[in-house]
C-alpha cells in the first residue's frame, strides 16, 4: 500500500517534469535547428540535424557581448551596493535607538505594499532632472534605491535574532560599533546575505521595464531589453533568438547553484514560523 | 535634545545613504506620482504643465478600456493566485513525503522556472502557443492526441490569449511557493504528526489540522506576495499579447504604461497608477494587518 503510494507520488513528480522542463527542451531543440525562417514544426525539430551554430552566431552578432557585459556590470554593481547599504540600514534599525525610529520603519514597510509601477513615472522624471537618464549610474541608483526597503526589512529580522551577548566580548576588547557590525552581524547572517544576493542578482539581471524606460541608446542596453528588441527586428530568426535566450539564462542558473546551499538555510530559519 | 542629536550622530553613518536613496527613489516618487496625477503633465517641459483638477481621475472612471483592464487584472489575481498556491503546496507536500527520494533534485527541477528570465519565458510561451500546426501545443492537441480538429489561434482570441498569460504566470510562480513551503514544512516537528497518526488521523486531516494552522504566517506572506505580483504583472502581457487582440487583454499595469510611454499622457497614467495602488492596498489590507501579529510557538 505505502509502496504503491510512493510509486504514485514519484509518477506525479516525473509527469511534472514534462510540464516544467518540456518548454526548455523545446527551446533548446529550436536553438539547435538551423534555417529557421519560420517557426520550425515539431516534426522538423525531431528529425533535423542538430548544431551549435546558432549559439556561436547569437554570441558573436548584434553586439550581444556588449549587452551581456552591460547586464553584468549593472547587476554586479546593484548587488554590491544593495547588500552593503541594506545591511547597514538593517543594523541601524535592529541595534540603534533614535527618535522616530518606529515611525520611519513603519513608513518603510508601508511602501512595500505600494505598487512599484506607480513610482516609475516620477522616478523617470527624477533621473531626468539629475541628467542620469540613459546612464548606468542612474539605472544602478534606481535599482538600489527602490530595492533597499525590502532587503532592509528582510535582514533586520535576522540581525534582531543574533544574541547581544556576542557583542560583549568585542566591546570588552574595546571594539566600537563598526567592529561589532563587521565581526558579529555580517558573519552571523551570511545565509541571509546569500539569499539576498540571489534575489538581487535574479531581480536585476532579469529586470525589463525600468531598463527599457531609462536606457535609451543602443550601446547602453541590458540583455532583457536587447533580447526583446532583437525579437522585434529579426522576427523570423527563431533559432538565433532562443540560442541568445539560453545564453542569457546561464548566469542566473550559475548564481543559483553557487548560493543554493545558503538559500535553503536562510529559508529554514525564516520560513515565517518562529522556532 | 542633546541625547537625540547624539543618537542621530551615532546612527547616521549606517542610515544616511540608504535613507537618502529611499527618499529619492521610493518616498518622493510616491508623493510626486500623486501630484502628477492632478496635471496634464508635460514631461519635456514640466513647468508648462496645466493643472487638471480631477480630470484625470474622471477619465479613469469613464474610459471603457479601464473596465477591461480592471477585469483582466482582477481575473489575473483570481486565477493565478490560487493556481500558484495550490500547485506549489501540492508539490511541496509530495516532495516532503517520507517515501519520496531525491528531494534536493526535485526541488531544483521545479525551481527552474522561477530562476529563468520573465522575458525569455514569455516569448517561449508565445511560440509554444503559436497559431497553426507549428505551435507545439496545437501540434500536440491536433496531430498527436487528435483532441481537436483544427489548430486554435490562441493569441487571436481574448479568452485563449488570457489563458496563455495565466498559464505562464502559474507555471513560473508555483516553484516559488513550493520552496517556501518546503522550508516551512521541514521546520514542523515530526512528533506532532506521529502523535496524530497514532490517534488514527488521515493524511487529509493532518494537513488541514496540523500543517495549515502551523504555517499560517507563511501562508499570509505568500498570498500577499502573490496578489501583489498578479496585480502588478506586466511582462507576460507586454511580451505575449501586447494587450491585444484590440486591447482586450490589457492589464491596468500594461495599460498605464502604454498611456505614459506610448501616448506620453503621464498625468492620466499617474492617476491610473494611484487607483491601482489603492486597489492593491485594499486587496491585501486585511492580511497585512494580521501579518505582524501572527507568531506561533510550539
Amino acid at each position: 500500500m505505502s509502496k504503491l503510494r510512493a510509486a504514485l507520488l514519484h509518477l506525479v513528480l516525473i509527469a511534472g517534469i514534462a510540464v516544467v522542463v518540456g518548454p526548455f527542451v523545446y527551446m533548446l531543440l529550436t536553438a539547435m535547428t538551423t534555417d529557421n525562417y519560420s517557426l520550425p514544426s515539431p516534426q522538423k525539430l525531431m528529425t533535423d540535424a542538430k548544431t551549435l551554430g546558432n549559439f556561436a552566431e547569437a554570441w558573436g552578432k548584434n553586439h550581444f557581448q556588449l549587452f551581456f557585459a552591460n547586464s553584468l556590470l549593472v547587476t554586479a554593481a546593484t548587488m554590491a551596493f544593495s547588500l552593503m547599504l541594506s545591511s547597514c540600514m538593517a543594523y541601524s534599525f535592529a541595534r540603534f535607538e533614535f527618535p522616530g525610529k518606529e515611525l520611519l520603519f513603519r513608513l518603510f514597510v508601508f511602501t512595500l505594499f505600494v505598487p512599484a509601477i506607480i513610482n516609475i513615472i516620477p522616478q523617470f522624471t527624477i533621473l531626468k532632472s539629475l541628467h542620469l537618464v540613459d546612464n548606468y549610474a542612474g539605472l544602478v541608483l534606481l535599482y538600489v534605491g527602490s530595492g533597499l526597503v525590502g532587503s532592509t526589512f528582510f535582514l533586520r529580522g535576522f540581525f534582531e535574532r543574533i544574541p547581544r551577548e556576542l557583542e560583549e566580548s568585542i566591546v570588552i576588547d574595546g571594539g566600537g560599533r563598526f567592529t561589532v557590525f563587521r565581526s558579529v552581524y555580517i558573519p552571523m547572517s551570511l545565509p541571509a546575505l546569500g539569499t539576498l544576493a540571489i534575489f538581487s542578482f535574479q531581480g536585476t539581471w532579469d529586470e525589463f521595464v525600468v531598463a527599457l524606460t531609462v536606457m535609451k541608446s543602443e550601446a547602453h542596453r541590458t540583455l532583457p531589453v536587447a533580447l526583446q528588441l532583437f525579437r522585434g527586428q529579426y522576427a523570423s530568426f527563431y533559432g538565433l533568438f532562443f540560442a541568445g535566450s539560453i545564453i542569457a539564462l546561464v548566469p542566473t542558473i550559475l548564481v543559483f547553484l553557487l548560493f543554493q546551499k545558503q538559500f535553503v538555510q536562510a529559508n529554514l530559519s525564516d520560513g515565517g514560523v518562529k522556532n | 535634545m542633546r541625547k537625540a542629536l547624539k543618537q542621530y550622530a551615532q546612527v547616521s553613518p549606517y542610515l544616511s545613504v540608504g535613507l537618502a536613496l529611499t527618499l529619492a527613489f521610493v518616498l518622493y516618487p510616491m508623493v510626486k506620482g500623486m501630484y502628477i496625477s492632478f496635471f496634464h503633465y508635460n514631461v519635456i517641459k514640466p513647468e508648462t504643465s496645466e493643472a487638471a483638477g480631477f480630470a484625470n481621475y474622471k477619465h479613469v472612471f469613464t474610459d471603457p478600456l479601464i473596465l477591461t483592464a480592471l477585469r483582466n487584472s482582477l481575473l489575473m489575481a483570481a486565477v493565478t493566485v490560487p493556481g500558484q498556491w495550490i500547485a506549489g503546496v501540492i508539490l511541496a507536500l509530495i516532495i516532503q513525503a517520507k517515501t519520496v527520494r531525491l528531494k534536493v533534485l526535485w526541488r531544483l527541477i521545479y525551481y527552474i522556472p522561477v530562476i529563468s528570465s520573465w522575458i525569455v519565458v514569455s516569448y517561449l510561451f508565445r511560440f509554444l502557443f503559436a497559431d497553426g500546426h507549428e505551435g507545439l501545443i496545437n501540434y500536440a492537441l491536433v496531430d498527436v492526441l487528435r483532441l481537436i480538429g483544427e489548430p486554435i489561434g490562441w493569441l487571436q482570441n481574448t479568452w485563449t490569449a488570457n489563458l496563455v498569460v495565466w498559464l505562464v504566470s502559474i507555471w513560473k510562480g508555483a516553484g516559488w511557493v513550493m520552496v517556501l513551503y518546503l522550508a516551512a514544512l521541514q521546520s514542523i516537528p515530526k512528533s506532532l504528526y506521529e502523535a496524530a497518526e497514532i490517534d488514527g488521523a488521515k493524511p487529509a486531516s493532518l494537513f488541514h489540522r496540523i500543517t495549515l494552522p502551523l504555517v499560517r504566517p507563511l501562508t499570509l506572506y505568500v498570498i500577499i506576495n502573490l496578489i501583489n505580483g498578479a496585480i502588478q504583472a506586466f511582462i507576460q502581457v507586454y511580451a505575449i499579447t501586447q494587450g491585444g487582440p484590440m486591447d482586450s487583454t490589457q492589464l491596468l499595469n500594461t495599460y498605464l504604461y502604454k498611456q505614459a510611454f506610448q501616448y506620453f499622457d503621464f498625468g492620466y497614467a499617474s492617476a491610473i497608477s494611484v487607483c491601482l495602488g489603492v486597489l492593491i492596498f485594499a486587496l491585501t489590507y486585511s492580511q497585512q494587518r494580521s501579518i505582524g501579529r501572527e507568531r506561533i510557538e510550539y
